[in-house]
């Protein structure tokens, strides 16, 4: 049965009809990446599993439970985190205060995951006791990721987590989403860097106009030439050289 | 010289500091509502008012000091709060701000009436009679009310402190008021959060106010006039930012008194008269250079 699967979903913002009809199915252990151009609603796909819009059709079925159109504070209760792609952290908050408000929903003693945050980010252990909004850009993302790790959630969903880094930081940014990966938490994300995200992608969706236009792994939309000429700026990554911008 | 330096701690210092300190307690939440509930209560003055009351009339009903019946006046006007919360503010929870703003604003007058109607318009005392200061070396005169009330508004603010930064409860109030939107998809319980910032805003506006009775006297109008000092702290603090209230507080309650004092020939430098001009030339002062206060609050 897949983690997460959106059926046909239909929806938008009051009038505005964004999706009409995208169908996503992430699998237990993958690590599913959303591309295509803006304004092509992958945002707003991410944002429909959350319950932070209205889905007049379609549905969102968590391990084959219905989430559809559940509020927010409900579905993160049901073991689903999402990561915005602005403002996700507390910034007057230090980064313990963030992990813990990660962890607020849970009554047991979380402080075994909090030390397993800390060995995945070493840096957020340094300056845990610092406000968070003092910190890099790539740190604020650590601290974004680790506070909704804390609920060791069934499915984390992160929203374009490398726009408005440097090259640099989205190297680091895409190590440490394979690093959650392979701690065991099936991720769904939304990139704008299509090609470093397809490479450590085990499935991709091209989304076009709220539709579903290309569908595969993330090898094979790499090869595709279509795929690559209208999407990833270039021709296909099998037709030049790989090593082209070091991905992670 | 001491004649001289004694006039200005005596007559000043110590009653700007009594001022600020009750000025401190009313800002801090008032800070709290505005960065958390994101909208301005003007109704917070009243719930000063009816804090005083409760203390004035269980004072009357026991016999007890006022500071005793404290505890028990905060707690009956955290209750009418949670009430005004529950009956007037959550049904515009959704609605763009101004609404919010405008209910509070009737609910003062609203609140302001009942008073009005319960207890009658005369002033009065909650202590009656005059206590001697206690007088240290020659010079210096305390007045034991003044110890008590400096005591107890300090004593709430380090509970207030220990609140917010060591419990959960206490924590999400910050992150709430630093991103409402980010604590709801984080599963706070924003509802919880809004329940306890309005009994810690409460309890301490009550206290602000029984806190001041006991510096002066009751009267149905003491709150609409805390208001403006108290929204002048919270500014100059920043607002959302408890620690800034403090501050702004007793920088407000100092500059007041100590704007009447004769720092210049014999004649005060400010009429005592112009006292509130004081609080409201600051707050336009720092909202047109440092509108986020300054300890960095939120502009809106």
């Amino acid at each position: 049965m897949p983690t997460l699967e959106l059926r046909n979903v239909v929806g938008g913002y009051g009038d505005t009809q964004i999706l009409h009809g995208v169908t996503i199915t992430v699998d237990p252990g993958e690590i599913v990446v959303i591309i295509g151009p803006n304004g092509a609603g992958k945002s707003t796909a991410i944002k429909a599993v959350f319950g932070l819009l209205n889905l007049s059709g379609g549905q969102v079925l968590l391990d084959g439970e219905d989430i559809t159109n559940m509020p927010p504070e409900q579905v993160v209760r049901h073991g689903v985190c999402y990561v915005p792609q602005t403002a996700n952290i507390f910034p007057s908050l230090t980064v313990e205060e963030n992990l813990e408000m990660g962890a607020f929903v849970r009554e047991d003693d979380f402080t075994p995951r909090l030390n397993e945050i800390y060995e995945l980010f070493p840096p957020l252990k340094e300056k845990r006791r610092q406000a968070a909004g003092t910190l890099s850009g790539g740190q604020r993302q650590m601290v974004a990721m680790g506070k909704a790790l804390m609920l060791e959630p069934r499915i984390l969903l992160l929203d374009e987590p490398t726009a408005g880094l440097s090259p640099k930081f989205r190297g680091e940014i895409f190590s440490i989403v394979k690093t959650v990966h392979e701690a065991g938490t099936p991720i769904l994300m939304v990139e704008q860097n299509a090609k470093q995200a397809l490479r450590i992608a085990d499935r991709g969706y091209v989304l076009v106009d709220g539709h579903n236009k290309y569908t595969g792994t993330g090898r094979e939309l790499l090869d595709d030439s279509e795929v690559a000429v209208m999407f990833l700026g270039g021709a296909a990554d099998g037709a030049k050289d790989k090593a082209g911008d070091g991905a992670a | 010289m001491m004649d001289i330096i004694g006039d200005l701690i005596n007559f000043h210092l110590i009653p700007g500091i009594v001022l600020g300190s009750i000025y401190a307690l009313g800002a801090i939440g008032l800070t709290l509502t505005f960065g958390i509930l994101r909208f301005a209560n003007f109704a917070h003055g009243e719930i000063m008012t009816l804090g005083a009351y409760f203390a004035w009339t269980l004072v009357q009903l026991t016999g007890w000091h006022p500071v005793a019946v404290m505890p028990i006046a905060m707690g009956l006007t955290v209750l009418v709060a949670l009430g005004i919360d529950r009956g007037f503010y959550k049904p515009f929870r959704a609605s763009p701000t101004i609404m919010l703003v405008i209910a509070s604003f009737g609910m003062m007058l609203m609140v302001r009436s009942l008073v009005q109607l319960i207890w009658g318009v005369q002033i009065k005392t909650i202590m009656p009679g005059i206590q001697m200061p206690l007088v240290l070396f020659d010079w210096l005169r305390i007045s034991p009310k003044h110890i008590i009330i400096v005591t107890s508004a300090v004593a709430l603010m380090f509970a207030v402190h220990y609140l917010l930064t060591y419990t959960k409860i206490g924590k999400a109030m910050r992150a709430m008021s630093d991103s409402p939107e980010l604590a709801r998809l984080t599963g706070i319980n924003t509802e919880a959060v809004i329940r306890a910032t309005w009994i810690i805003g409460a309890a301490l506006a009550a206290a602000a106010g029984a806190l001041l009775a006991l510096d002066t006297h009751i009267q149905t109008m003491m709150g609409f006039k805390l208001l403006l000092p108290v929204f002048a702290a919270t500014i100059l603090g920043g607002i959302g930012r408890p620690y800034g209230a403090v501050v702004g507080g007793l920088v407000i309650g100092l500059a007041e008194e100590l704007s009447s004092y004769a720092w210049i020939g014999d004649t005060p430098l400010l009429n005592p008269g112009y006292k509130a001009g004081v609080a409201f030339a600051i707050m336009v002062a720092m909202l047109i250079w440092r509108p986020s206060g300054l300890f960095r609050g939120k502009v809106y």
